[in-house]
């Protein structure tokens, strides 16, 4: 890339460059850069939102968050969430990928998935499809608290009283992150399909003609081979651990209970927006978890970083 | 996902709140669209700069061809009680006119960036779960006093005022602001109290209790023949149960244990009458399985009209809400909640009524004379007959159910209302003003009534949080004296 003067040759290639850009850019900056900035800008004012005139109070709306049980709530149950979720979903998503493409034996001297693996691909991958809303609908008639919810009546086939799933404030948000897990893993299972798809085929023939059985094949193996696209799951899923708003919106009692049981920041910052009507604090609350999530975004991409295996 | 009716919810948070209303003005321009781009309000101009001449039939000047848009909230009572009663009266009024009709679930979210941008409809009916925020909108100078509405000519009779063929108390419900002015015209009559199925209660021989004693024996009569005496669903309607809280509070201590609860009077909460009511109904609480905390309304409803619940809180639309889902046998009757002492203030016939459904009319709207004479002409008596007859549920307007055959549900509650005379048991009007305040008392009655905590603690943690209510100083206070 050649920098300094701009020769009309550079002008033309730069011009032919931005023509392709300037659209893309516009709606990008007028429908996020913009907005985002003025959520900052808000974040330091009073404003309720449904007027064009407020003030600037500076810090107030940040202080006032340290004494604000409900979003320490939140963010608690973010941590959890970020422990559980991207590790419960990765885990199993790379036990079925594993099982999927290279779990079924030898065939030919080839290593195949388990048999019907073409099928249940597609079935894990359905959940996906659908968006979270449905997701959340359909789970509220499985987790029903009482006799007629599909998993409560099923369990009472083998005499187990109904089990209050998202009614038990120590199970409510366990179960929400269930969903969540639900939903999660056909992706990745797809994703690392294509990861272990790209590793060459011999690597683990190699392996395994040395004698590796199942176990060391994933740990040893296939985990280090595609550490690139776990990674990047990780940091997906981390993300998505920030949000759960429609789920929680959805599923649990009262928007966020019980008790606070199951709240998360979305969710609080929709609340405060059109519930509470306060705009400057609830805009508070998403800078915040901007800052969140960014930390976590940095801190996995550090902390997960290896020697990229070339093959 | 919308929670479908909770139409009575939000209806009186434009109560009493907000500044001076300015008349008219033009609508802001492209720039205010932005959340952030500054106060260029319009200046107001005054609004009959812009209207035609007055007349007994036309008091507001409504130029007759001005286009008039409407935004109805479709909930429990849909919206064809508008298209096909209330526009059609106002098109008759002025046939020139062309109505642009909205039916929507969320108000507020739909509304909120009009209003901040000026581009407001001329009718707004302010109800359900997402409405519009009162005092916010009356701080913004966004609502229009609707007492010329209440001093013009009825619709039936020129010699009699709006205001003078209203049921009394109508106006007092939408005032608002200091000095208060009526922002909101509440259409509907409605009722609160325990709901049941008087032909269940014909065939087991029961009568609604009338003591909290009485209760108690009922429930275990009603547990013996497996039917839950009493329910409400905690996911989305807890509100329902602190209704039930919050009547046999003003019973036990009269009206003023509400209204100090409004004004946030120190210690409110933590009045004996607050602590008894809420022992009372923990009681009965604990007759409730613990699945129905999980449930949402529309669920626990169809239940009691599948014969498993006998007595569910709610208030006179239930009946509407559940036609299409009630079995023909099924005939609802309300009764009022039981006393709790035998040295209640209040008889047992005092009951909770309210004038319910906002409607208001922006003052920047670009007809906002078209909005005043649209509520004119939705409190003509073919409007409010139109009304009942479509929504079944009783309007404001006085002598409009001439003609009409009650449902029995209706008749129920007109019959309630007779006994109960002048006891009348005041509506809560902190739902509206402090959301902060009245999202907890949801929280902490599913807490109470599931069994987490104790009347005791239901009282601490509420006068809590009316405390912290009370020492935030980005909330507008208000105040009521009656």
């Amino acid at each position: 890339m050649r920098h300094g003067k701009l020769t009309p040759a550079a002008l033309r290639r730069y011009g032919f460059i931005v023509s392709f850009l300037i659209a893309p850019l516009a709606l990008y900056i007028v429908f996020f850069v913009s907005p985002n900035l003025q959520a900052i800008q808000l974040a330091f004012t009073n404003s309720r939102g449904i007027s064009p005139t407020f003030e600037y109070v500076g810090f107030e709306n940040f202080i006032r968050l340290f004494d604000d049980e409900v979003f320490w709530a939140a963010v608690r149950h973010h941590g959890v969430i970020l422990l559980a979720m991207p590790l419960l979903s990765l885990l199993i998503a790379l036990f079925f990928s594993f099982l999927l493409n290279l779990g079924g034996g030898q065939r030919n001297g080839r290593l195949i998935g388990v048999w019907g693996s073409g099928f249940y691909k597609v079935v894990f991958f359905f959940p996906q499809v659908l968006a979270v809303a449905i997701v959340g609908v359909l789970f509220q008639a499985i987790l029903r608290p009482d006799k007629d919810g599909i998993l409560n009546s099923a369990l009472g086939l083998v005499g187990i009283d109904p089990v209050g799933w998202l009614i038990n404030p120590d199970l409510a948000l366990w179960t929400i992150i269930g969903v969540a897990v639900w939903q999660a893993v056909g992706f990745y299972v797809v994703l690392f399909s294509a990861g272990m798809a790209s590793v060459p085929k011999e690597i683990f023939e190699a392996a395994a003609l040395d004698g590796a059985g199942r176990f060391t094949l994933f740990f040893r193996v296939t985990i280090p081979l595609i550490w690139n696209t776990v990674q990047v799951g990780w940091v997906y899923l981390g993300i998505a651990a920030f949000d759960c708003f429609a789920l929680v919106q959805v599923l649990s009692v009262d928007r966020g209970g019980p008790d606070n049981a199951t709240t998360v920041l979305p969710l609080e910052i929709w609340r405060q927006a059109f519930t509470y009507y306060k705009f400057g604090y609830s805009s508070a609350m998403g800078v915040a978890l901007v800052f969140l999530v960014l930390t976590f975004a940095a801190l996995t991409l550090r902390v997960t970083r290896r020697e990229r295996i070339e093959y | 996902m919308t929670n479908t009716p909770r139409e009575i919810t939000r209806r009186q948070m434009l109560r009493r709140v907000g500044l001076t209303a300015l008349v008219a003005g033009p609508a802001a321009g492209f720039l205010s669209s932005c959340a952030t781009s500054g106060g260029s309000e319009a200046a107001p101009t005054a609004a009959a700069s812009t209207a035609a001449a007055t007349s007994a039939s036309n008091p507001f000047g409504v130029k007759a061809d001005a286009p008039l848009e409407v935004v109805i909230f479709k909930g429990g009572y849909s919206d064809e009680y508008a298209t096909q009663s209330h526009e059609p009266l106002y098109k008759k009024a002025f046939p020139g006119a062309t109505i642009k009709h909205q039916g929507i679930q969320t108000i507020g979210q739909t509304l909120t960036p009009r209003f901040a941008s000026g581009d407001v409809p001329d009718v707004v009916n302010n109800s359900g779960t997402d409405a519009l925020d009162g005092g916010a909108l009356i701080g913004a100078g966004q609502l229009l006093d609707l007492t010329p509405l209440f001093e013009a000519p009825s619709v039936d009779d020129p010699s009699k005022k709006v205001k003078d063929i209203i049921v009394p108390g109508t106006i007092e419900s939408g005032l608002g602001g200091d000095p208060a002015k009526p922002y909101t015209l509440n259409y509907v009559y409605t009722a609160y109290g325990l709901w049941y199925d008087s032909a269940l209660f014909e065939k087991e021989g029961w009568t609604p209790p009338k003591t909290f004693d009485e209760f108690k024996t009922f429930a275990e009569a009603a547990k013996a023949k497996d039917i839950v005496p009493f329910a409400y669903a905690g996911k989305n309607a807890s509100y329902y149960a602190y209704w039930m809280i919050l009547i046999s509070a003003a019973k036990i201590g009269g009206n003023e244990i509400l209204i100090n609860i409004d004004n946030l009077a120190d210690n409110a909460w933590n009045n004996d009458a607050i602590k008894q009511s809420a022992a009372a109904w923990a009681e009965i609480g604990k007759f409730m399985d613990k699945s129905y905390e999980g449930l949402i309304h529309t669920e626990v409803q169809t239940q009691q009209n599948q014969g498993k619940i006998a007595l569910y809180p709610s208030g006179s639309w239930l009946e509407a809400e559940q036609a299409k889902d009630t079995p023909a046998e099924f005939k609802y009757a309300v009764a009022p909640t039981p006393s709790v002492t035998a040295a209640d203030k209040m008889p047992y016939e005092a009951v909770r009524a309210a004038a319910a459904e906002g409607f208001v009319v922006p003052a920047k709207g670009k007809n906002a004379q078209g909005g005043l004479e649209y509520l004119r002409q939705m409190l003509s008596k073919q409007g409010a007959k139109d009304f009942t007859e479509r929504t079944k549920s009783l309007t404001v307007v006085i002598g409009a159910t001439e003609g009409l055959t009650l449902s029995p549900g209706l008749q129920s509650v007109a019959d309630m209302q007779t006994a109960a005379g002048q006891n009348v048991v005041t509506f809560s009007t902190f739902e509206g003003w402090y959301k902060e305040l009245e999202t907890e008392l949801r929280k902490q009655t599913n807490a109470l009534m599931f069994g987490r905590i104790s009347a005791e603690e239901f009282a601490t943690k509420m006068q809590e949080a009316a405390d912290k209510t009370k020492n935030d100083s980005s909330i507008t206070k208000q105040t009521r004296n009656v």
